[in-house]
């Protein structure tokens, strides 16, 4: 216990990195996907037009897809604090197991009782009762990931807790660990990302669909209604984006130095464009930046001064050369995604929404940006937290469960090849799924599975001239 | 006296008790899933648990946080020492977890997911006995972390309480499907059904003998008077029920014998329950010891209490409403 094997420590990381990196993917789609299909079927309800039910027809089938690989990698998470964090487990279990147990009760059984209906159930219980299925099921994925980010909040930024006899975390204060001061900007900023992620990837099946026939109704109103989400969204989120870096300057300033490539502490520092940290040298090669606008984002003054990682113990600084990479990703693909809800703006002004080709080849593109954005930023919010669990607090190296390195050199290689062979079919199938045009009698499925909501279509009139 | 510790520990108790009879019959599905043609009889046996799958599975989830929360102590050094199965189960789960969609997104492919319905189901039930019977038999404890090694989990005990669970999981899906299929699928489980209910009464009989030999103490518990009259209506219930699930089968009246069969499992469970406690790691750890302090277990009953009763009735709705026999062909999304 007392000398912890490096290696088994970094295979232990690993695989943590490696589980939870898959997972994170789907609920970036789910939280946005349960949303959108609540949306289409209201709008179908109020309006009654059949291209709604159409298209929440479409998308129920990816996302049941997409759930149950939610599912089964997250349970995975739910035991790998155990087998993998054993100390940590038991120091923050106190404070971070209620914080799950919460998210269990009030979210996982809210989706997973809802869905069968929500799947199963429309012939069976009728549309109002289908609808509010789908508001449950919606509902779910927030709460869920109100919980866990509060979970996570409280390891960034710890507070409502004190210490006992035995080095365990023990709660003090329930409202101060729950509302702990990142946990308003990061689950904001979460969930936006994963209405983002969402809002690109249904606008990137509509744009195929409309490069393809661009008189397709189905195509063009989940476009336009992606494009939508996109002008609106994306810009707000750079907005809470900003929020939550001062915030984090404000907690974890190493994070945010490494994050930026400062050694040294500045004032009036530049905004690095380019450079590679090295933190053997302590210093940022190659810098190319744009003088005062680092100083002058962060602390909204043209001479605030920014401190620099040399202002902390060597062995307590987060990795810079994965920071700096990773937050340059992100913010580059959250201004991209932004420039392209605005140009979408400008299109649909002009009437042109559907019938600029390039655009469309443009938002195909853009098809997986939420999730390499989504990456990103964890990869900087996580990478930033080290080398500590519990920041500040509980360092990574003594969090780990005394398992050697061979067991865990097999169980990680046992995750990516499963992982890679089970998800790797799922997503050929969602993308299968996806090249299916959005038009009724296209699917075959609508033909091997004649009941469910496929025979409430037929049993409704149509009421699409109308509107 | 009551404390918050002893509610929690009942609490998780109940909650892996609800996960081991809700999966357990729908993992038991997987494990005849070999036995069903391909086909029709494969879908409609899957088409009884596709909507409630997920939500059986979330009790798991909740066992796996409830234990951190309440008993962080326990769930370290339980999933540390159990590291081997407890990782074997997850893999065997993702497999059986993605089939439900993915065999009907890949009709061509349909073989695979099937035999990853089988095999995960196998697996993951397979693990979870050997999870069961190195939990009773006992881990090696120094201070607060399991101190043996990566393979002290491998017993002949452990292997055949794996053993045990596969063949009364897939009873208990046998006992599931007897009330939820009709036709030629129908027959066929009644016929499998005898020889796999003589198979489980013997193997849960061994399991219920062998138990007390692990250790003095469990010994001492049953077999000391007067324990042993207050303990003695365990066993003679369970001879009852058994009794009651051989004629209900032998007059095949389908709604009797998968309640009747949660009946056993409860009293097998009950059984195990009472040679365990008060201890949370069987002869090392006690309830108390690894209890979150007051502050976490009583914030954590308030959502227990508010949310404990609204699962219960949606969920019991849910089946409600995908109650009756499953047809042939009955449709999916």
């Amino acid at each position: 216990m007392e000398t912890i094997d490096a290696t088994a420590l970094i295979l232990a990381r690993l695989q943590f990195s490696f589980t939870i990196g898959v997972h994170i993917l789907f609920p970036s789609f789910t939280i946005g996907l349960a949303s959108y299909l609540a949306v289409l079927e209201g709008l179908w309800l109020w309006t009654g037009r059949q291209v709604y039910i159409r298209l929440f027809k479409y998308w129920i089938k990816i996302f049941a897809v997409v759930f149950a690989m939610g599912v089964v990698s997250g349970i995975v998470m739910s035991y790998e604090f155990g087998t993998n964090w054993a100390v940590f487990s038991d120091k923050t279990g106190p404070i971070l197991g209620p914080l799950l147990a919460y998210e269990v009760m009030s979210a996982f059984f809210l989706e997973a009782g809802f869905l069968g209906i929500m799947l199963f159930g429309l012939t069976k219980v009728g549309k109002k009762l289908h609808f509010a299925a789908t508001l449950m099921v919606a509902v779910g994925t927030f709460f869920s990931a109100f919980w866990i980010l509060s979970a996570n909040s409280w390891m960034q930024t710890p507070v409502g807790y004190s210490i006992n006899d035995v080095g365990q975390f023990v709660p003090e204060d329930w409202v101060q660990i729950i509302f702990n001061p990142s946990f308003p900007y990061r689950l904001m900023h979460m969930v936006l990302a994963a209405y983002l992620t969402t809002a690109f990837v249904v606008g990137a099946v509509g744009a195929l669909h409309l490069l393809r026939d661009r008189a397709s109704e189905g195509a063009r109103v989940m476009f336009s209604m992606a494009m939508w989400m996109a002008a609106i969204v994306a810009p707000i989120q750079i907005g809470v984006g900003d929020m939550h870096g001062l915030n984090t300057l404000e907690y974890q300033p190493a994070k945010v130095a490494a994050m930026e490539g400062h050694f040294e502490t500045q004032k009036g520092a530049p905004l690095l464009l380019f450079g590679i940290p090295d933190m053997e040298a302590e210093e940022t090669r190659y810098a190319i930046g744009i003088p005062k606008l680092g100083s002058i984002i962060l602390t909204h003054k043209v001479d605030g001064e920014l401190v620099g990682l040399k202002e902390f113990a060597k062995e307590d600084r987060p990795n810079a050369l994965i920071l700096f990479w990773a937050f340059r990703l992100m913010v580059g693909l959250g201004t991209l995604m932004a420039l392209v809800g605005l140009y979408s703006l400008w299109l649909r002004w002009r009437g042109d929404l559907y019938n600029v080709p390039m655009f469309h080849r443009l938002a195909v593109l853009m098809a997986p940006a939420g999730f390499i954005a989504v990456l990103a930023g964890w990869t900087v919010t996580e990478v930033g937290r080290q080398p500590f669990t519990v920041y500040g607090l509980l360092r990574t190296a003594q969090s780990v469960s005394p398992i050697d390195a061979p067991a865990v050199a097999t169980s990680l290689a046992l995750f990516v090849i499963i992982y890679f062979l089970v998800f790797g079919f799922g997503v050929y199938y969602i993308l299968r799924m996806m090249n299916q045009a959005p038009n009724p009698g296209q699917s075959p499925e609508a033909t091997t599975h004649p009941t469910g909501i496929d025979s409430l279509i037929s049993s409704t009139p149509d009421r699409e001239q109308k509107s | 006296m009551i404390d918050l510790a002893t509610i929690w520990a009942g609490l998780l108790a109940l909650s892996v008790l609800i996960y081991v009879i809700l999966d357990g019959f729908d993992l038991g599905i997987g494990i005849l899933y070999p036995f069903f043609r391909k086909g029709e009889e494969r879908s409609t046996a899957m088409n009884t648990v596709a909507p409630v799958w997920d939500g059986n599975e979330t009790w798991l989830v909740l066992s796996g946080g409830g234990l951190l929360a309440a008993f962080p102590l326990a769930y370290s050094i339980v999933m540390s020492a159990l590291y081997v199965p407890i990782l074997a189960m997850l893999f065997g789960l993702i497999f059986r977890g993605v089939s439900f969609e993915f065999r009907l997104r890949d009709p061509k492919h349909i073989a695979i997911w099937d035999a990853g319905f089988f095999g995960g189901s196998l697996v993951a039930t397979f693990s979870q006995g050997i999870v069961l019977g190195a939990f009773i038999q006992g881990i090696e404890v120094q201070g607060r972390a399991y101190s043996g090694g990566w393979f002290d989990w491998l017993t002949p005990f452990s292997l055949f309480t794996g053993l045990s669970l596969v063949f009364g999981y897939a009873f208990l899906g046998a006992m599931w499907l007897i009330l939820r299929t009709e036709g030629a699928l129908r027959a066929r489980l009644y016929r499998m059904s005898m020889p796999l209910m003589a198979i489980v009464f013997a193997l849960v009989g061994v399991v219920s003998l062998w138990t007390p030999f692990l250790s003095p103490e469990i010994f001492e518990r049953w077999f000391t008077m007067p324990t042993l009259l207050y303990l003695l209506p365990v066993p003679v219930l369970a001879a009852f029920l058994a009794w009651r699930i051989y004629v209900s089968l032998k007059r095949q009246i389908d709604h009797w014998p998968f309640p009747l069969a949660l009946g056993l499992f409860i009293l097998s469970y009950a059984g195990l329950g009472i040679s365990i406690f008060p201890y949370v790691v069987p002869r090392a750890i006690t309830v108390a010891q690894a209890a979150s302090p007051d502050a976490s277990l009583g914030f954590m009953l308030i959502g227990a209490v508010i949310f404990l009763p609204l699962i219960l009735i949606y969920t019991g709705y849910s089946y409600w409403i995908f109650r009756g026999k499953v047809k042939a062909g009955d449709g999916y999304h």
